[in-house]
């Protein structure tokens, strides 16, 4: 059972990447990742809202939409759930800990539209899921989003101070550099089977 | 006449000038996620079209209605309801893009293009040049994606809709639709389309970060970096 949990946790993170394997994301991870600082706020924010909209919408999910045959009505309540959730949190956040407003609480909005959260939550649907399994796929999915920031804003830090041909500069060489970080993950492939199976 | 050369023109503005992938870098997501096959690219831009022009269509009949407040969960209440409907058509007709699409079909609903020009066309604009709007939209899009997924299928697979191609079929570069190729060929392509751009004294495209998501007047992380700047 652990070794479920874990095997799905490592997947997530790893093999089944959400950023560079799925493209799940890829707007913040384009768009948020030129500062260290910034990339890992973000991320911090999307494992919190992913692990929080899981343990929300599962319940939701399996004793109503599934007991009342509404499956088909996922897509609009989650979404919609996602986005009430998030605005719920922002409140409490900002009365009652302005600290950790100020650190995570300005990521929220971004994070409503943010196609890796509404992902996660039809993902695990999708894959038959039980709570905990859910919960472990999610924070993985978010660990997996941190390290993939983390490691872009490196990058791009870098690439700051390269010289670049004219034609790639900006958009062009952020996407191949992007596509050389999916490569290095491509390297995780099997590994987990590996170690589990 | 005047009324008939504008709606043209939101037509043919959706299709190169503002094209919403190559030009405004919208909706990377499914640009990079569902061209490992024509087939699939086709599939997907055909999808978010006509959820866009539906959408854009509704949201410009309400636009008076809707409170100004409350506008954005309105508007993706109203995309999330086409996107099921799309989704349960495609389930039932076609279960094998059903299947290649996967989870990207829901998350039409989160889709920036269609979000973004909800609020900046379809609030603002009459339902006619709405629905324009959203085809010339729809069309760019789904062209933006058959040319990804025509280039990642041919050097990829070696097939074009399924039909192979004699030198390539034998020698597959798997890479090209395996993830690291999605990025490598939409950073080539993005390369041409800005050098063509230049070429005709336009603007190259940017990634605009925040500026380009639909949430951003709503974002404090606009605000801070405004602020800090």
């Amino acid at each position: 059972m652990t070794k479920e949990l874990i095997s799905i946790l490592l997947t997530a993170i790893l093999t089944q990447n959400f950023v560079l394997a799925k493209f799940l994301g890829i707007c913040p991870f384009l768009g948020v990742s030129k500062k260290l600082n910034t990339a890992v706020g973000m991320s911090a924010a999307v494992i919190f809202v992913m692990a929080l909209a899981t343990a929300v919408t599962y319940p939701i999910n399996k004793f109503l939409l599934v007991k009342l045959d509404l499956e088909y009505l996922q897509t609009i309540v989650f979404i919609l759930v996602i986005a009430a959730l998030v605005q719920l949190v922002e409140i409490i956040l900002k009365k009652y800990m302005p600290a950790l407003y100020n650190a995570l609480g300005i990521y929220l909005p971004l994070i409503t539209t943010n196609c890796a959260v509404l992902g996660v939550v039809i993902l695990n649907v999708d894959s038959g899921y039980n709570f905990a399994q859910s919960m472990f796929n999610s924070v993985g999915a978010g660990l997996g989003f941190m390290l993939a920031m983390v490691m872009f804003a490196g990058v791009r830090e870098r690439l700051d101070s390269c010289e670049v041909p004219k034609f790639m500069q900006g958009l062009p060489i952020t996407l191949v550099a992007a596509s050389l970080v999916s490569v290095s993950f491509l390297g995780f492939t099997g590994i987990v089977e590996n170690i589990f199976g | 006449m005047a009324e008939k050369k504008s709606l043209g023109k939101e037509l043919t503005k959706g299709i190169i000038a503002e094209n919403p992938v190559l030009r405004l870098v919208l909706g990377t997501c499914p640009t990079l996620a569902t061209t490992t096959s024509v087939e699939s690219a086709i599939g997907m831009g055909l999808a978010a079209s006509v959820v866009l022009i539906c959408s854009n269509v509704v949201i410009s009949a309400l636009r008076k209605v809707i409170p100004d407040k409350v506008r954005i969960p309105a508007y993706i209440v109203i995309i999330a309801s086409f996107v099921t409907i799309v989704q349960m058509v495609v389930k039932a007709f076609l279960p094998s893009l059903d299947e290649q699409l996967g989870v990207y079909l829901p998350l039409i609903v989160v889709n920036c293009i269609i979000l973004g020009r909800a609020e900046a066309f379809a609030s603002k604009n009459p339902v006619l040049a709405s629905a324009v709007d959203g085809l010339g939209m729809g069309i760019g899009f789904t062209a933006a994606l058959f040319l990804m997924g025509a280039v990642r299928e041919v050097f990829g697979a070696g097939t074009f809709l399924g039909n192979s191609i004699p030198f390539l079929s034998e020698n597959p570069m798997l890479i090209f639709i395996l993830p690291p190729g999605g990025f490598f060929v939409f950073g080539v392509l993005m390369a041409a389309v800005n050098k063509l751009a230049e070429s005709k004294g336009k603007k190259r495209a940017e990634l605009r970060g925040c500026e380009a998501c639909p949430m951003a007047q709503n974002c404090a992380l606009n605000k801070k970096e405004v602020a800090e700047s």
